[in-house]
């Protein structure tokens, strides 16, 4: 009896051995994505994910820097002239075409709101400089105009604005 | 090359243990009758000098991580409290600092070693790639251990090389967030590091292991590039090259020891003792030395080459100037191993030397001006002198007539 299970071109054992692998694969899956997955942002991390933040302190061609997701985050007072030059500028000039009505809110196009790191590599760059009156980040020097668009230098975007609402007129969201 | 073994065990011991974990007669067939080319120049005990500083790194690091605390807000002062409370920390920690940078300084040395004189060319093809496996992972285990202690370097080191991943064209976002374990580098990045830089060397171990493994094998190469032909050309292993090779030990541990002893922050950046804050970017962002050279040929690709933007761009050439000497030994097909005798190679070598010292003097320089133009030119020659220079050398050039053994050119050169 054992000689004829032996000699059929597919058998029991080949269908053991098929079956054994894949409840291993599915089982080594199971086991692997939890030990992957502990290394994504925990409760605490994702906690911080929204804040809260009153512009009317800032006057008039000053900026802050505020703490979101332990980001730093540029909130700008632009001045008229600031508003002018970045609404001047062709969408042709752009490495990363965006209008200046794309980047702020409809009404408060005095504020500017951007997640500070340089999209090169992240480093912060420092305000009221670079040769486009806006951001020069010295780390590899990438220049960022009044709208903080990338002007030159090798950052390949834009500085991020994240999703934010105005709640009130001078209350913004975060997150 | 591995002669069958001459072991016996000496002792009723001996030969019970010898049965059950041959270990000594491994010591005996590895470490001391191992037969080793007798003409190996000092270029050849860097590699001993490696493993002692591993070692080294391992002893120092294992105390360390007793008094470190690895939480954002304590890991600066744990550092300092190391530095001026813990009995003798001061030179523990220096010489675990210091002691990276020396063991850059072997590690490049015997790499170059190796290039120079194409240990990397068949049969020991093998042995190169596990070499260039333990380069990479010893860059990772120095940059996740200069992030330790927290301070503005190694902060915002840690964000600019961790945006690398944030190239990776559509998931890249995500998986810096899982690599960074938050929105931003952190307390979660901090812990991990920490466990990863514990781990990593004992997985580099591991690898020399197989590295040396692999050596023995073929056994070694030598500075003429002639395979050994019989048994007058080597000498056994122990005492001629432990000896050779304690000696060369003893002078690295020289300024190895100065360093220590009366510069121990000279090869850091003073950034670093400002505690890391995640609101203020430093002027430069510097990293260690021994990753400038890399670090250049990141920042060179300032421009878009098709559809791959400026930063996808500088992290490929990055990751592809490491991956480049993984296929070297075909890149590289002159059936003359040594450059002793490659004329035209030997210049194209030193033009390769020097311009690596030129991307690392570069990396250290502000992205601005002239030192933009040249990082693009050492970069390109980097990549030239792997893709172009050496396939065509191999083909266009007449090495000088070799010795036919290595007995021959000792003996010969005694005579002269």
């Amino acid at each position: 009896m054992a000689t004829q299970v032996e000699h059929s071109s597919t058998n029991r054992r080949d269908f053991l051995y098929v079956a054994t692998g894949a409840v291993g694969a599915v089982g080594a899956a199971a086991v692997v994505w939890p030990l992957i997955n502990q290394l994504n942002p925990d409760a605490s991390t994702l906690a911080l994910a929204s804040i809260e933040f009153d512009v009317s302190a800032i006057p008039e061609g000053q900026s802050v820097t505020i703490t979101w997701r332990g980001l730093p985050v540029f909130v700008r007072h632009r001045t008229a002239v600031e508003i002018e030059e970045a609404k001047a500028v062709p969408l042709s000039d752009l490495k990363d075409p965006e209008t200046d009505e794309q980047r702020t809110k409809e009404g408060y196009e005095q504020w500017l709101v951007m997640i500070a790191n340089c999209t090169h590599l992240g480093c912060i760059p420092v305000g009221e400089s670079g040769d486009f009156d806006g951001w020069f980040c010295p780390c590899h020097g990438s220049h960022y105009d009044s709208a903080g668009r990338i002007r030159r230098g090798p950052a390949p975007k834009n500085l991020v604005v994240p999703p934010y609402e105005f709640v009130s007129d001078t209350l913004i969201q975060i997150g | 090359m591995s002669e069958h073994s001459t072991y016996t065990p000496g002792n009723a011991v001996e030969k019970w243990l010898d049965d059950r974990l041959p270990v000594v007669r491994f010591a005996k067939e590895h470490l001391m009758d191992f037969p080793t080319p007798k003409n190996l120049n000092y270029w050849w005990t860097f590699g001993a000098i490696l493993v002692m500083c591993l070692g080294v790194q391992i002893v120092t690091g294992v105390i360390l991580a007793m008094h470190y605390t690895p939480n954002v807000g304590m890991a600066f002062n744990s550092v300092e409290f190391i530095k001026r409370d813990v009995n003798g920390g001061r030179i523990i920690q220096a010489t675990h600092a210091v002691g990276a940078s020396m063991f850059f300084v072997a590690l490049y040395i015997h790499i170059f070693r190796g290039l120079f004189y194409g240990s990397y060319k068949a049969p020991r093809e093998i042995i190169w790639i596990l070499g260039v496996l333990i380069f990479v992972l010893t860059m990772a285990t120095a940059f996740m251990g200069y992030i330790l202690p927290w301070g503005q370097m190694s902060f915002w080191g840690a964000t600019v090389i961790s945006n690398i991943f944030s190239a990776i064209p559509l998931v890249g976002e995500n998986i810096k967030q899982l690599v960074l374990g938050g929105f931003a580098v952190g307390n979660p990045t901090l812990n991990r590091f920490f466990s990863l830089h514990y781990l990593l060397p004992f997985i580099i171990a591991a690898v020399v292991g197989l590295h040396i493994w692999a050596l023995h094998v073929p056994g070694n190469n030598n500075p003429i590039g002639v395979e050994v032909k019989d048994s007058r050309d080597t000498v056994p292993f122990h005492p001629y090259y432990t000896m050779k090779d304690l000696f060369a030990m003893v002078l690295f541990m020289i300024p190895f020891a100065w360093f220590v002893f009366f510069a121990p922050d000279i090869l850091g950046h003073p950034d670093n003792y400002i505690m890391a804050n995640s609101m203020v970017t430093p002027a430069e962002i510097v990293p260690e030395w021994y990753l400038l050279p890399f670090y250049t040929i990141l920042r060179a690709i300032d421009f878009n080459v098709l559809f791959i933007d400026s930063k996808l761009g500088g992290v490929i050439a990055m990751g592809g100037s490491m991956l480049m000497l993984l296929i070297v030994p075909w890149l590289d097909t002159s059936k003359v191993r040594s450059g002793s005798f490659r004329p035209m190679f030997k210049w194209f070598f030193a033009l390769f030397v020097i311009n690596f010292i030129g991307l690392m003097y570069l990396g250290a320089q502000p992205a601005e001006g002239i030192y933009v133009t040249l990082a693009k030119v050492c970069t390109a020659f980097y990549f030239i002198y792997f893709l172009v220079v050496l396939p065509v050398l191999s083909r266009i050039e007449t090495p000088r007539p070799l010795p036919t053994s290595i007995s021959e050119s000792v003996l010969g050169k005694a005579h002269a």
